[in-house]
């Protein structure tokens, strides 16, 4: 069978050789950058900017950036006939290609990140460090736990006031060269389809913005709604401990600062979704008015096959419904739970609709094509480009972040700058 | 004092040290860079459709199946015919059943998932068909698309992919405004008819022009003026496909009407 067979069906005229070639992994692709873009510049609004509200969710949002980081490049070696074969884009480049350009973008943006992380963390590492070394003896794990930590130093041992004030600056320049960086990775993920002129629904110079500020909104609905999942957690941990020992302080405290962190975040997001939906709809009118020869089948594909898509999912409720649930006064957590899952679901649907739905079409103009998305993996293609490909890709980063939830403090506030 | 062994070692140093910026010189000469790069290629292989001649006959389709080793019942072909049936009411209907691989044998015309559409023939004003393959573009997209370089475009105008380096990101495939390319289902790579290459740069001619009984399909030299294809792509009405998208397509027809995509 022909690659992309299995998933498409084709309706009147379609060329030959035309299926649908870039699916749900090409739809992961972008909507895991636009996470690590957007928690990024979460984080950086307090580092930078000096939001001071934001300070216990920049850090967090910080290290989940870091987590999405290698989860980034993973749709996109999924989908590739020859994934072993993916290296080449960094070994050999072909620059006229958008898509050349990713293993520079994304290392650098990588670095940045890390460093970034490492200077916030450093004390932390040292001081760790110092007091495993004063142990005279120490267990198997003691011992590992000694050679991680004086290995994540650097060798960097002082930690004396002047040093750690140049560390905060370092953070600071980082955070703000992390921005545009951040904008260009996500910016360019929308260039690779901005830039395709065979296709009508994807050649638009605004597809870099509109890629960017929906990246942003994910980024913070997402720092959100793990926020929120792990402050239950350790309020479900400190209710246990409070039985215990009841010199503890009160859970009302942890309840408190939660609420108001999630507030002030879900302000920026509503911030970021406006614009988003400004330049969206921006675009959509734009073509309308235009109407060139391809909007009468972008037509077709916009207000008829897709438009429950598009406007039933992506804009009703990945888009209007948040909104208001953000706007009416009174944010409560369970509210702002509902908001930002709905902020997801609409990002992820706006992807699927530019990815998916940019192949609903023949380029002959004159047919249409539609995906059924492969559930049960029954050879290696459809594993790889099906559902569980796709939860796989999904799934990666709340492992990663756990794991580094165990090596550095995302939330004690003690021991970082 | 120098001394001659001294004296020696300087200057072998000497004319080592000098060697190597002038090698560069050698090696990055720009008058002879742009000596090659001026000196016009002797060949640039263009395409000549007469949609007059073509029958629909589907000869060629299996003669480049064949010859060029894409599975026989796949889905997928280097090239195909399209039949266009324009009506009284004036829509147009369009279909390549399996590429056109078996000729069309049958008077109606299938539009995949909404089944088989029979027309009356005194309903039909005019009807034809467009034999398609790769317009090996002047100006490529498809090769302007790929991460890295397997799709490059030889000096005598032919696109080709490279097998072994192609990553199959199917950046190409999108990239093509004519739906040529497609991935190969045995090879994994991205794959495109190249107007068969390993014949033409033997003297051959390519599969399909060989299997053509009517004449409809012809391949020639622009470059040289006295080829038959170019004196007619000089002289006569002739037209390329999508020629808004700037890819300066290098596959010309003759009888092009408005209703072809
Ligand atoms: S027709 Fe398509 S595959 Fe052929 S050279 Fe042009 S863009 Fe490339
Ligand atoms: S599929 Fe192969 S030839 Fe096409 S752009 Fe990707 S690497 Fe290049």
């Amino acid at each position: 069978m022909v690659h992309g067979e299995v998933w498409t069906a084709k309706e009147l005229f379609v060329y030959p050789n035309e299926y649908i070639y870039w699916t749900i992994q090409i739809v992961m692709y972008p909507f895991m950058t636009g996470l690590v873009a957007g928690a990024f510049v979460l984080s950086s609004l307090y580092h930078v900017f000096g939001v001071k509200q934001l300070k216990e969710i920049a850090r967090f949002s910080l290290a989940f950036s870091f987590a999405l980081l290698p989860v980034a490049m993973m749709p996109l070696l999924l989908h590739l006939q020859f994934p072993f074969r993916g290296i080449e884009v960094m070994m050999t480049p072909h620059f006229t290609s958008a898509i050349a350009a990713f293993g520079i973008v994304f290392t650098t943006y990588g670095m940045i990140v890390a460093a970034e992380l490492w200077f916030v963390y450093r004390k932390f590492f040292v001081e760790t460090a110092l007091e495993l070394r004063k142990l005279t003896v120490r267990s198997f794990v003691q011992q590992v736990r000694y050679i991680l930590y004086s290995v994540l130093t650097l060798g960097a041992w002082d930690i004396s006031e002047h040093s750690l004030e140049k560390d905060e600056r370092a953070v600071k320049m980082l955070a703000g060269l992390g921005i545009p960086v951040a904008c260009f990775l996500h910016g360019y993920a929308g260039f690779i389809f901005g830039s395709v002129k065979a296709n009508a629904l994807w050649m638009t110079p605004l597809m870099p913005v509109i890629f960017i500020c929906s990246a942003v909104v994910s980024g913070i609905a997402l720092c959100i709604i793990t926020y929120i999942a792990t402050m239950e957690i350790r309020k479900a941990i400190h209710a246990w401990r409070l039985k215990n020992n009841p010199a503890l302080p009160s859970i009302e405290e942890l309840k408190s600062a939660e609420l108001q962190d999630v507030t002030m975040t879900s302000r920026y997001l509503v911030m970021f979704l406006i614009l988003a939906i400004t330049l969206e709809l921006l675009d959509l009118i734009f073509r309308g008015y235009t109407a060139v020869k391809s909007w009468d089948i972008l037509r077709s594909v916009i207000y008829d096959k897709d438009f429950f898509n598009i406007f039933v999912i992506q804009y009703g409720m990945g888009n209007l419904i948040p909104f208001i649930l953000f706007l009416m006064p009174r944010l409560t957590i369970r509210r702002a739970v509902v908001g930002t899952l709905l902020v997801l679901l609409g990002v992820f649907m706006m992807r699927w609709n530019v990815v998916i739905g940019g192949q609903a079409f023949s380029s002959s103009l004159a047919g249409f094509m539609h995906y059924h998305l492969p559930i049960w993996p029954d050879s290696l293609e459809t594993f790889k480009e099906g559902l569980f490909g796709a939860l796989l890709v999904a799934a990666t980063p709340f492992v990663l972040f756990w794991l580094l939830g165990r090596i550095i403090p995302i939330f004690s506030v003690k021991n970082t700058h | 004092m120098i001394t001659r062994r001294n004296f020696c070692k300087k200057s072998l140093l000497l004319i080592g040290g000098m060697a190597v910026p002038l090698a560069a010189l050698e090696i990055f000469n720009p008058g002879r860079l742009s000596a090659e790069k001026d000196d016009p290629a002797k060949v640039r292989w263009v395409f000549l459709v007469d949609t007059f001649k073509c029958v629909g006959c589907g000869f060629c389709v299996r003669a480049c199946k064949l010859e060029n080793e894409i599975p026989y019942d796949a889905n997928v072909s280097r090239t195909w015919v399209e039949r266009y049936v324009v009506t009284k009411d004036g829509q147009v209907h369009t279909d390549s059943p399996k590429a056109a691989r078996d000729g069309f044998t049958s008077k109606s015309i299938d539009q995949a998932s909404r089944g088989l559409l029979e027309i009356k023939d005194e309903d039909i004003d005019k009807a034809f068909f467009v034999p398609k393959l790769c317009n090996q573009c002047d100006n490529p997209p498809c090769v302007q698309v790929c991460p890295v370089g397997a799709t490059y475009q030889t000096p005598d105008g032919v696109v080709l992919v490279d097998r072994t380096w192609c990553i199959g990101c199917g950046y190409c495939v999108m990239g093509c405004p004519y739906g040529v390319r497609f991935f190969h289902p045995v090879y994994k790579a991205a794959e495109k008819c190249n107007f068969c290459y390993h014949r033409i740069s033997k003297g051959l001619k390519s599969a399909c022009v060989e299997a053509c009984p009517f004449g409809a399909r012809r391949i020639g030299n622009i470059k040289d003026p006295e080829d038959p294809v170019t004196r007619i792509i000089m002289t006569e009405r002739v037209a390329v496909l999508k020629e808004e998208y700037g890819t300066k397509p290098q596959v010309f027809y003759l009888g092009m009407s408005r209703e072809v995509k």
